[in-house]
């Protein structure tokens, strides 16, 4: 049987926020707790102004006019004692992205398939083959952290990050891999790129990945990486498993 | 209803409201007024909602021309107003007429000011708020700074019957000093006993690299007991993060949602409009409180705003 996990650390942040910490590493079974523990106070109802999950931790905000720090941690450790041992998740929302590797598109695929002595189809077919947690949503708006890649290609940031790397591109740090949404300043290794628009401010929510989601990326010919561009991600509803 | 025309847009003038909240948890930052108490002022000078879009300046001010008769209030650092290059007050209802020009001359004390038009500034919601995200090019104005040539536009509202004066000791007075009450964490525990002294009994200079995102400070270098990277974690506007080199940098509103370097402490609520108002070499002192003595601090300030919603509503 599995050891009972340790228990939260719930911490001040300033005067209107608590950060319940699960875990200091990258670990599904805290991530899990973290996402579960967002839902339960959802559930439960608790007056709240936000959450917001990460890694491994959850950031709750609160009106101390209304709620006081006690009263908060009181009753979302009673929430959080009533969570499973073993989170017993639902199997999260499917998302597949198109993608075209390398070229103009996955500038340091080759540095990526080099330094692990492997080709770059080897990389591709790596990388697209996993089925990847949304981890959090983060850096910039709409950027999914998503984990865990293979270990065979795992591979550090960019000693100098790039001023600009362009939206859509699909990057590589350490275990993690992610997706840009917009222009941005960056450090990952971009092995190659979606046309799917993953940020729209004007929907409501602008992002239709959250923190418990499951994404898998698909490579695609050009002519289908032009008949996405600009398109929003939908729930797959066919198994991707080929 | 067109309320102004840009003549110049200063150095960099926004739309800004109390903010777009909720969205944290897709990576959308909160953004809004850097100084949230000059902002609310404003709106009750003109008796608008205290959460109603204003225009945000900084440093150089705009000079707009008035496309109709408008109620105006401007709150937050002295910036000096002037309409029809005759010297304006701060702080108080001002009617101008259509064709009048607003100007600003130095920046005397702060930072930011605050233009409030009765009725609030139209400008389409996105996320729940009208505040203009300028890295993220969506909100306020076009989802940018104002550029000249540019028509602001206002909701149409009853003018009032009576102009509102901000009683003189509620004022707000800014120098190049500011002191910021702080609860150490969540990140504390991370530094030596003698890197949170060194946080707490030096000041730190707000260096050139300070915008609506956060402040680089310069300063004694703070002390890790070991490493200085946590796996990333959420961010609120007030955490002080401390990378590696020691120097801490205060998050803004503009600021990224999560990041990867401990928090020494977060900026209280109710201190953080005033840190909205700190320039480049301007110094901050951090002072360490609790969560009650913070809870009583917030309730002087929202008991002193009600009674100034209260005393406008019987004038």
């Amino acid at each position: 049987m599995k050891p009972r996990p340790k228990s939260a650390r719930y911490l001040p942040f300033g005067d209107s926020a608590l950060l319940i910490e699960f875990g200091d590493t990258i670990d599904l079974e805290v991530n899990r707790r973290v996402t579960a523990l967002a839902e339960a106070i959802s559930v439960a109802q608790i007056q709240v102004e936000e959450v917001v999950p990460t890694y491994r931790s959850l950031l709750v905000c609160y009106d101390p006019m209304k709620i006081t720090y006690e009263q908060l941690a009181f009753r979302i450790k009673d929430v959080e004692e009533s969570l499973e041992r073993t989170i017993k998740e639902k199997r999260g929302r499917r998302f597949v992205v198109p993608v075209i590797y390398g070229g103009e598109y996955g500038p340091d695929l080759d540095f990526v398939a080099k330094s692990h002595g492997l080709t770059h189809e080897q990389v591709v077919k790596l990388h697209s083959s996993r089925e990847y947690r949304v981890y959090m949503i983060g850096f910039v708006a709409g950027f999914p952290y998503l984990g865990e890649v293979a270990d065979e290609i795992a591979t550090p940031r960019l000693e100098t990050p790039r001023l600009k790397v362009p939206a859509g591109s699909v990057g590589i740090a350490e275990k993690q891999t992610g997706i840009y949404p917009c222009e941005a300043p960056g450090g990952w290794r971009i092995i190659g790129k979606t046309s799917i628009k993953l940020f729209d401010p004007q929907e409501q929510p602008p992002t239709p990945l959250k923190a418990g989601d499951i994404v898998k990326f698909k490579t695609v010919s050009e002519e289908e990486f032009r008949t996405t561009e600009g398109k929003s991600l939908s729930i797959s509803t066919r198994n991707t498993k080929e | 209803m067109k309320v102004f025309q840009t003549l110049k847009p200063g150095l960099f003038t926004t739309v800004q409201d109390i903010g777009r909240h909720g969205y944290l948890k897709y990576g959308v930052p909160i953004s809004g007024a850097m100084d949230q108490f000059s902002l609310t002022v404003a709106n009750l000078l003109v008796a608008n909602n205290e959460n109603d879009a204003c225009l945000e300046t900084t440093l150089i001010g705009p000079e707009l021309q008035a496309l109709a008769e408008v109620q105006i209030a401007i709150t937050g650092g002295n910036c000096t107003p002037e309409i029809n290059n005759h010297t304006a007050p701060m702080w108080q209802t001002l009617t101008i007429q259509e064709g009048d020009v607003l100007s600003f001359g130095k920046m005397e004390s702060g930072c930011r000011a605050y233009i409030a038009v009765r009725g609030g500034m139209d400008v389409p919601v996105v996320l729940g708020s009208r505040s203009t995200y300028a890295r993220g090019g969506f909100g306020g104005n076009r989802g940018r700074q104002l550029k000249a040539g540019d028509v602001i536009n206002g909701f149409d509202a009853k003018p009032l019957l009576n102009e509102h004066r901000l009683p003189k000791e509620l004022v707000p007075r800014f120098s190049d000093y500011f002191k910021a009450n702080v609860i150490l964490g969540p990140q504390a525990e991370m530094f030596t006993e003698k890197g949170t002294e060194t946080f707490l009994s030096n000041q730190y200079r707000v260096t050139l690299e300070a915008d609506r995102m956060g402040y680089r400070l310069e300063g004694s270098t703070i002390e890790h007991k070991g490493k200085a990277d946590i796996v990333s974690d959420a961010l609120l506007p007030g955490a002080i993060q401390v990378p590696k080199n020691g120097k801490p940098i205060l998050i803004m509103k503009d600021a990224q949602t999560t990041g990867g370097y401990p928090k020494i402490a977060v900026v209280v609520a109710s201190d953080l409009s005033s840190l909205g108002q700190a320039k480049p070499s301007d110094d901050i002192e951090f002072s360490k409180t609790t969560i009650s003595q913070a809870y009583e601090k917030s309730l002087q300030l929202w008991r002193s705003l009600e009674n100034l919603k209260r005393s406008m509503k019987n004038t």
